[in-house]
């Protein structure tokens, strides 16, 4: 039985920064595929290339070299506005710092993928509340990011990246800013996420996130060190008198 | 996204920095009202230079007799009559642009009521001279020309020489004295104003001119010891008169090809529109003026733009990662930079028309306002809007997402 085209396929990509005189090499050579409904974690130390990596599959910027197959698509020579599209369209975003919009409400910043993809108001509405929903927010659709907690926001962050459908979810250090209890939080979320279906690709740094991902994949030095299947450890999140305990 | 979600979503950044927004626009609002209200007192300006000009009559010319040299001193314009009154019957049936032509004789003199006396410029001369300087009676009437070739004792006043002698009381029958001879009121002439120069035209009487050759100068004479005024046909056909009128008097004067003339010609038209286009310039540097100040307005724009745009790097980093194209962005902004110009222009208008009302109450000008100023100011300052705020706005679409997404 012929294996399924996979849907992010990398073929010996590298990316060269010039800063000034100074030659960076970030990635030296990556190929990788991850197929529809996995939930990959790439891992690496500060300066291995790994955020490099994930800006390229993120489509946020292009390597220099090699080729990227996005849903079979090769976005790798893309201008600016088409890559906008394929992230508008394919792509949901999750970050370290969340990245809200302040002083607006959840609902609008859940909005804000749909605004650009033309979607009509109404429409908009209805799908903003509910990925709010299915992320836990439904009773806080007009709170701002300020009257939220941090678990809170990147919640409204997750709903945001969901809410245009997008093929695949990609997580730079999502619980970077939490504690460990909201981290578990938020990794139940993702793996609730993941059984639903969606592709997930998270950066972090933390072994014991990356326990929670289907497959582990260990970048140094721009290279591709390790990439291993794992059975996924349950996020369990910790009832409340444990955590004060 | 349609341009009404991109002006929402520009509304929203301006509202969260209400008076940054407020003080960004204070620039626009003070360069429009500026241009506006200056523009509307230039404006006043001419209307009472025109109205001025106006009510010393219409399409008019004023001739002067020559002057006298005295031992190589010129004694200026009419101290030596050489007008005569033939002069005036050839000015009046030879010239064709001329539509009418009256001598004024012209004498300080003390006029008498009962109980008051005034001591105001007494002129002699025809009814046509009203009509020339389009003068009506506002009581009574004018004399006529039966009044003239009678000699009558008749006079008319001006206005301020009735307040002085018969306060609120109809003059007209009444009697008054010039140099102790008795004369009847028979008319008050219509208010008049001030001439350009700040003259009273109100303090004045007529009498028919030959009552004032045998009453007030003394004596019948060949020269007239005044000026002529004349009225042309048209405004246009002022400058064909005097020079129609010029060839007439040298000829008739026995002037050698060379020789000087022995009289002046003042044409009233062509005052008036040096005096325009005085009043024109002043205009144009006020608004120019005004301009300036819109211009530093804009530059104010451009400054708070960049300001935004780096203290939003990273809200433009999420529009971008979650789709936003370059032009959506751009658009962001020049909506944003649009609206506080616009705004601004709105306000400043309202402003200006304001401030242009007061001034004119204030100056007692009439309030002019141009359509077409209120036209350009709206457009100008749209036009610094986009103008001041592209470059802003090209900056902030042209920011690479991931830097932006990692801007502290």
């Amino acid at each position: 039985m012929p294996e399924r085209a996979p849907l992010l396929a990398l073929e010996d990509v590298t990316k060269v920064y010039r800063m000034g005189d100074v030659e960076v090499r970030a990635l030296r050579g990556v190929s990788l595929q991850v197929q529809q409904g996995e939930f990959v974690a790439i891992m690496g130390s500060s300066g291995s290339g790994k955020s490099t990596l994930m800006n390229i599959v993120g489509c946020l910027d292009r390597p220099s070299a090699g080729r990227y197959l996005l849903n079979g698509q090769d976005v790798s020579r893309l201008g600016r506005n088409e890559l906008a599209e394929i992230r508008n369209r394919t792509l949901g975003f999750v970050f370290q710092t969340f990245n809200l919009l302040s002083r607006t409400s959840a609902m609008e910043n859940v909005e804000l993928p749909l605004l650009y993809g033309g979607v009509s108001t109404k429409e908009r509405h209805r799908r903003a509340q509910e990925a709010l929903t299915r992320v836990g927010l439904g009773d806080r659709l007009e709170h701002h990011p300020n009257q939220m907690s941090g678990g809170q926001q990147q919640r409204v962050a997750i709903a945001r990246a969901l809410v245009s459908n997008p093929k695949v979810i990609l997580a730079d250090e999502p619980t970077g800013n939490l504690d460990s209890r909201t981290s578990i939080e938020i990794m139940a979320l993702f793996q609730e996420l993941w059984r639903s279906g969606i592709t997930l690709v998270l950066v972090t740094h933390e072994p014991d996130i990356a326990a929670y991902a289907s497959r582990v994949l260990v970048v140094k030095d721009g290279r591709v060190q390790s990439d291993k299947k794992q059975e996924p450890e349950i996020a369990r999140p910790l009832p409340e008198e444990e955590a004060t305990a | 996204m349609n341009f009404l979600q991109t002006s929402r979503v520009a509304l929203r950044a301006l509202q969260r920095n209400k008076m940054r927004s407020f003080l960004t626009a204070l620039g626009i609002i003070i360069g429009v009202s500026a241009v506006i209200a200056m523009v509307a007192i230039g404006e006043g300006a001419k209307a009472r230079v025109e109205q001025a000009f106006a009510s010393m009559g219409s399409n008019l010319l004023i001739i002067l007799p020559g002057t006298t040299t005295r031992g190589g001193a010129f004694g200026g314009f009419g101290s030596m009559p050489t007008l005569t009154w033939e002069d005036l019957k050839a000015i009046q049936s030879e010239v064709p642009a001329v539509r009418s032509a009256a001598a004024v004789l012209r004498s300080a003199a003390q006029i008498m009521s009962e109980d008051q006396n005034w001591s105001t410029t007494v002129n002699g001369t025809s009814p046509d001279y009203f009509d020339i300087r389009s003068w009506p009676a506002a009581r009574g009437s004018l004399f006529s020309q039966s009044d003239v070739e009678g000699g009558n004792k008749v006079v008319v006043l001006g206005q301020t020489v009735v307040d002085k002698l018969f306060g609120s009381a109809d003059p007209v029958g009444q009697m008054v004295r010039i140099k102790n001879i008795p004369f009847q009121v028979v008319g008050v002439l219509e208010k008049k104003g001030q001439s350009p120069q700040g003259q009273d035209y109100d303090d004045t009487a007529f009498v028919p001119q030959t009552t004032f050759q045998a009453k007030v100068q003394g004596g019948l004479q060949k020269y007239i010891q005044g000026t002529i005024f004349v009225s042309a046909l048209s405004p246009e056909a002022t400058a064909r008169a005097q020079t129609e009128i010029t060839g007439l008097l040298r000829d008739r004067h026995h002037l050698q090809l060379g020789s000087d003339d022995d009289f002046s010609i003042r044409n009233l038209t062509e005052m008036a529109s040096a005096q325009q286009e005085g009043t024109n310039t002043l205009t144009t540097l006020l608004a120019a003026i005004a301009a300036v100040s819109l211009l530093v307005g804009g530059i104010g724009i451009m400054n708070i733009m960049l300001v935004s745009v780096t203290e939003r790097t990273r809200e433009i980093g999420v529009r971008m990662a979650v789709g936003a194209k370059t032009y959506n962005i751009l658009a962001q902004f020049l909506v944003e930079a649009l609206t506080l110009s616009l705004a601004g222009g709105i306000i400043g208008i309202a402003l200006g028309l304001l401030g242009a009302q007061r001034l004119a109450a204030q100056f007692g000008w009439p309030m002019l306002v141009r359509p077409d100023i209120i036209l350009i100011a709206v457009g100008f300052s749209a036009l610094v809007g986009v103008g001041f705020g592209l470059y802003p706005a090209r900056k902030a679409s042209r920011l690479d997402p991931i830097e932006a997404l990692r801007y502290e």
